[in-house]
């Protein structure tokens, strides 16, 4: 059994506390530890995105980072884009364009396009595909998601 | 396996370099190669597991006098939007595209790329090429101390490097490239992204009156080692390229190469792959 550590971090906004074993990673302290599921467990390797999430407002693979390392810092989970108004641009998108299967990798592909809009509202059809070639979909492919992206760029300027 | 004893995480190079002093550290920073090693059991703990990450010192992207310092904990993706990087070792910034994904590049350090060591580890191939030292850190004496050692010398095998017990790696540092300093990466694998290199091949030179001068040569997954390619480059040295010079570098390259055959290729395959890209580069840059 490996030492635990307490670590305090805002998650979505509040701040929490929580008590891990260090060699665990950020995906199982927030599904098991956390009760936040809405980030999923795909490869566990780095390869998928499913487990997509932003620490300090870049995106990074939950799977291959060490929860200790939250520490500190500011973890946003596609929970955290639901706000008072309700869903984000991106996630209506999402919704309007049915770039939704099965929907396992849906989370982490809105957290990717979330972070690409907001590194570049400019960003172009070819840059959102580049920018989600580390997500996977094995269901029905990119082109709505893609379409969903590209119309959430423009929405995103026309509300600004 | 052994049970991690004790997390520590130092927010100074004094503090970090005391608290590695003793060994039997596992060193993290971006955790996406430790991480899936862990827990495919590839790689076990040692008592202490150390996060490098709060460390100031091992931070920053700066040009002193002739020299270009880049800290071990600069990510692939700062790396790739760097000015600096860009317009004065543009080879960093190349590969830095070619490596992994968005997320994966947001996370992985490049002193994590050098200490883990695999002789596939596409950013160690550039750093070959622009002479780079990689400068580390140790607790001597009621100090800090450090030494530099060449990144093509740094390697001993997969998984191992030059680096010591109660060391670490701080960044790497390399000579601003001088005017007409051309340099090309290729790495081959089955799809653009996420991929681990089947091979891949590093070439730089200063193009001067036709000729390629001070040749660098790197290969990548084609020995326990990234491997700098010194028989290739003699080939190369001061010589005007055209495709009988091609033809015998390729040999060259081939001859000084010892890929095996893994669930990525053959090593018959990556022979192949080695002649095909080495060819192409130099066409490129010729």
């Amino acid at each position: 059994m490996s030492c635990k550590k307490e670590i305090s971090f805002t998650l979505n906004g509040r701040s929490v506390t929580v008590t891990i074993p260090v060699d665990m990673d950020t995906l199982t302290m927030l599904r098991d530890e956390l009760d936040m599921t809405g980030t999923k467990l795909g490869c566990g390797e780095g390869e998928c995105g499913s487990c997509t999430i932003l620490v300090d407002g870049v995106s990074v693979n939950s799977c291959l980072m060490f929860a200790v390392d939250c520490d500190g810092r500011e973890v946003t989970t596609v929970e955290g884009l639901i706000t008072d108004k309700g869903k984000s641009i991106l996630q209506e998108e999402f919704v309007n364009h049915g770039a939704v299967q099965c929907g396992f990798c849906t989370p982490g592909l809105v957290m990717q396009g979330t972070y690409l809009i907001k590194q570049d509202p400019g960003l172009s059809e070819e840059e959102i595909k580049r920018g989600i070639e580390g997500n996977l979909c094995r269901c029905t492919g990119y082109r709505k998601v893609i379409d969903a992206i590209a119309s959430a760029v423009k929405k995103t300027n026309a509300a600004e | 396996m052994t049970a991690i004893q004790n997390y520590a995480a130092p927010t100074s190079l004094e503090e970090a370099v005391q608290t590695v002093a003793g060994g039997g550290t596992t060193l993290f920073a971006g955790g996406t190669d430790l991480m899936p090693q862990a827990r495919s059991g590839a790689r076990t703990f040692n008592p202490l597991l150390v996060n490098l990450r709060r460390i100031p010192e091992l931070r920053g992207i700066a040009r002193t006098g002739e020299e270009i310092r880049v800290g071990a904990l600069t990510t692939v993706s700062e790396i790739l939007g760097h000015g600096l990087i860009r317009e004065r070792a543009g080879i960093l910034a190349d590969t830095a595209d070619c490596f992994a994904s968005g997320q994966v590049r947001n996370s992985a350090t490049l002193g994590g790329n050098i200490c883990n060591a695999s002789p596939a580890g596409d950013m160690i191939i550039p750093l070959i090429l622009l002479d780079a030292g990689a400068d580390l850190a140790s607790w001597s004496e009621g100090r800090v101390t450090g030494r530099t050692v060449p990144v093509a010398d740094f390697f001993t095998g997969p998984g191992r490097t030059r680096m010591e017990d109660g060391e670490i790696l701080t960044g790497v540092r390399f000579p601003v490239p001088r005017e007409g300093f051309t340099a090309r990466f290729k790495k081959f694998g089955t799809r653009p992204a996420l991929d681990i290199s089947v091979v891949s091949v590093g070439i730089a030179g200063v193009k001067e009156d036709g000729a390629l001068r001070d040749v660098r040569v790197a290969f990548g997954a084609v020995a326990p080692v990234p491997l700098r390619g010194r028989g290739t480059e003699a080939v190369l040295e001061g010589q005007v390229l055209n495709e009988a010079k091609i033809a015998e570098a390729v040999e060259a390259a081939e001859r000084e190469v010892s890929p095996i055959s893994d669930v990525r290729a053959s090593a018959w395959y990556r022979n192949e792959l080695v002649r095909t890209l080495t060819g192409r580069l130099l066409r490129d840059v010729m």
